[in-house]
């Protein structure tokens, strides 16, 4: 089984913050780290392998600083880390970094499964699972929480809905994106830590992907961003800490100012 | 990219074209002419074509050609056995708000079989024109088949704008429809608005965890579309059943194949109601301290006929199944009333709830920032406040005797005895 794993390098988002003059994101400082939900693809991707045997790559689109973080996903024990990496690729949407993956994808070959995170923790969009296995004319299946049966030809996986789930068989290959109740990923250790650093790492440009100038960075991205703001939550509340029956009897108004009693 | 597009009036279907091609990639269904998958734009039907039927465009061509052409706005409405999803109705009543605001028309899609009902239901709302693409293939939702029979529709019609609720439905077949019919979709937004007299849509999102909010435009692609968060936007009540004109539409073949099959629907796996889309919810985190302690969490849910959610802590706990996640990597809710028990409200919770009716806040920590949102806020021990919270409320109740109606959910007599 040969399976790939795309992985994206996110700012930490717990110490994002807007800087209230610029309105631009303050990012300096702020560490980037995996995206902490492709944790949970790069471990299924391991047991996998595990069972059935193969290879894992992870494939990132990024910075050349991305290299960092791929080098924390080679620790996990994967084979071997791509990173597609240019100038002429920033500024890709969704629409333009899944076309980019789905050429790196096609470039390398072979692949029977490829995994995905549900979504990133920056952009919380989820579009890129699915928008790379239409580029990669794949079926898909999104939000897998369990995987019941995993053969070279098929799948039989469990997709959580809002509802409850449902159970999906999928031929391979196939894109497959995946939610935290999947697995429970393994933490490195120095050993693992020590390989990672060595593992092979392969550089790949839009040439080397063959990619259309005119599908990615910005150039190639439908969608802009015009405006970024702070959003206000604060809520002029009162908080009851001594007179606790007080804020109690507050609770039970509320309640029936909302029509619920 | 390019890509193969059929002129279809000047095709005359002699099919030499779908026997030369090397990639089996061009069919002829029901008289028209399709580029499948599996064309890889090698030209060889495009040179073997009597007719000149057939040509390589550039997408950048296309896109630019001609935006002023799509006019429309559509929202898909979510079905499912035949009921349609909550969200539709709020996205029908901001779906009205542009196209009035455009001169255009509203129109409602169904994707699905067997869609009477659904159809009879949206009659009531004020939308000019109701899609209705059926085939028994997509009884049950299907990312492929959905999105390819979207797709299909959108090219044909050539909608401006096309919104969907930000379900686990929408969120798994619109990016899809995007990538199918190349132009941008925006994500889980809450504010859209037309900016301008070219119909720009400004579509509004939180991203990084919440901690900032961006507008994003699509400005050359058509349509402009957006999954748009369940419980953002208010709801559009029904009318008076009245008469709109139903559009029947048939996928073509390859639209309605998929390699997935969808063996077993399991809803309901939980205790829970869809915590997505009740009024009211009530969250435990790392303060009820236990499984057990969900026990209490349920008892005021129960007593206020809402659902209960978790914080992140008490589901990698093992408290309470990951379904009741509420925040970033869980659900995003806006219930009329969100209670929070012991939990301190890291940002990456408060994204998932903070845009709630109201909100209130039981904490030990007078410091935590769940505060900060809340309307009224309770200092102390969770477990010795919602007991005394529930009697106040059972009391209550009981005093306005029976006959209050407006309390629906309230437990029978007696229920409550033995605590306090």
């Amino acid at each position: 089984m040969k399976i790939a794993v795309c992985v994206k390098q996110v700012p930490d988002t717990t110490r994002v913050e807007v800087d209230p003059e610029t309105k631009t994101l303050v990012r300096e400082g702020v560490e980037s780290v995996l995206n902490p939900l492709d944790t949970f693809a790069v471990e299924e991707a391991l047991r996998i392998r595990q069972g059935l045997g193969g290879t894992v790559t992870a494939i990132t689109l990024g910075p050349p600083q991305a290299e960092r973080m791929l080098r924390q996903v080679l620790a996990f024990g994967v084979d071997e880390g791509v990173l597609v990496s240019g100038r002429e690729f920033a500024g890709s949407d969704t629409w333009s970094t899944s076309y980019a993956l789905a050429r790196a994808v096609e470039t390398l070959g072979g692949f029977d499964l490829i995994l995905c995170g549900k979504q990133a923790v920056d952009g919380d969009t989820g579009h890129v699972g699915p928008e790379l296995s239409v580029h990669l004319g794949l079926p898909q299946a999104t939000y897998v929480r369990r995987m019941r049966e995993i053969e070279p030809d098929h799948a039989v996986v469990e997709r959580l809905t809002d509802a409850g789930y449902e159970v999906l068989r999928v031929p391979l290959p196939a894109v497959m994106t995946v939610v935290k109740d999947l697995n429970e990923p393994r933490l490195p250790n120095l050993e693992d830590l020590f390989r990672g650093r060595f593992a092979p790492l392969k550089r790949l440009g839009r040439q080397e992907i063959a990619a259309d100038p005119a599908q990615i960075g910005l150039d190639g991205s439908p969608t802009r961003v015009v405006e970024i703001f702070s959003p206000s939550v604060e809520r002029a509340g009162r908080i009851y800490e001594e007179d606790l029956g007080a804020g109690i009897a507050q609770a039970v108004r509320l309640l029936e100012e909302e029509g619920l009693l | 990219m390019s890509r193969l597009e059929i002129i279809q009036q000047s095709c005359d279907l002699c099919g030499l074209c779908v026997e030369e091609c090397p990639f089996d990639a061009l069919a002829i269904v029901e008289g028209w002419l399709r580029v499948g998958e599996g064309c890889v734009l090698c030209g060889v039907c495009v040179e073997k074509c009597p007719a000149d039927a057939l040509c390589i465009v550039e997408e950048r061509e296309r896109e630019e050609r001609d935006l002023g052409s799509f006019s429309g706005v559509w929202v898909l409405a979510e079905q499912s056995a035949g009921r349609i999803h909550p969200v539709t109705f709020q996205l029908l009543g901001k779906g009205r708000e542009l196209a009035d605001r455009r001169g255009t028309c509203l129109c409602a899609v169904l994707v699905g079989d067997d869609l009477g009902a659904a159809a009879k239901a949206l009659c009531c709302f004020p939308v000019e024109k109701i899609f209705v693409a059926q085939h028994p293939s997509l009884a049950r939702f299907r990312s492929g088949t959905y999105a390819a029979a979207l797709a299909e529709l959108i090219e044909r019609e050539r909608p401006e704008i096309v919104l969907c609720g930000a379900t686990s439905m929408g969120r798994a077949f619109l990016p899809r429809v995007a990538a199918l019919v190349k132009t941008g979709l925006t994500a889980d937004c809450t504010g859209l608005e037309i900016a301008d007299e070219e119909g720009l849509l400004l579509q509004t999102r939180p991203a990084f965890g919440g901690n900032i909010m961006a507008t994003i435009v699509c400005p050359r692609h058509r349509p402009q579309m957006a999954t748009v968060r369940p419980n953002v936007l208010p709801t559009l009540e029904p009318g008076r059943l009245r008469d709109v004109e139903m559009v029947r539409f048939t996928p073509s073949g390859g639209a309605i194949e998929s390699a997935v099959e969808v063996l077993e629907v399991c809803e309901k796996q939980t205790d829970a109601v869809n915590i997505a889309e009740a009024d009211v919810v009530v969250s435990g985190g790392r303060g009820v301290s236990s499984a057990q302690g969900f026990g209490l969490i349920r008892e005021l849910a129960q007593e206020l006929g809402g659902a209960v959610g978790a914080s992140r802590a008490a589901v990698d706990a093992g408290w309470i199944p990951y379904p009741h996640q509420v925040g970033q990597t869980g659900k995003t809710l806006q219930p009329k009333l969100y209670v929070a028990c012991g939990i301190s409200g890291a940002v990456q919770h408060l994204v998932g709830m903070q845009s709630a009716g109201k909100i209130i806040a039981i904490n030990q920590d007078p410091e935590a920032p769940i505060f900060r949102v809340a309307d009224v806020g309770l200092v102390g021990d969770l477990h010795v406040i919602v007991p005394r919270w529930i009697e106040r409320i059972r009391r209550r109740r009981a005093a306005d005797g029976p006959n209050n109606s407006a309390g629906a959910s309230a437990p029978p007599p007696g229920h409550g005895e033995g605590r306090s």
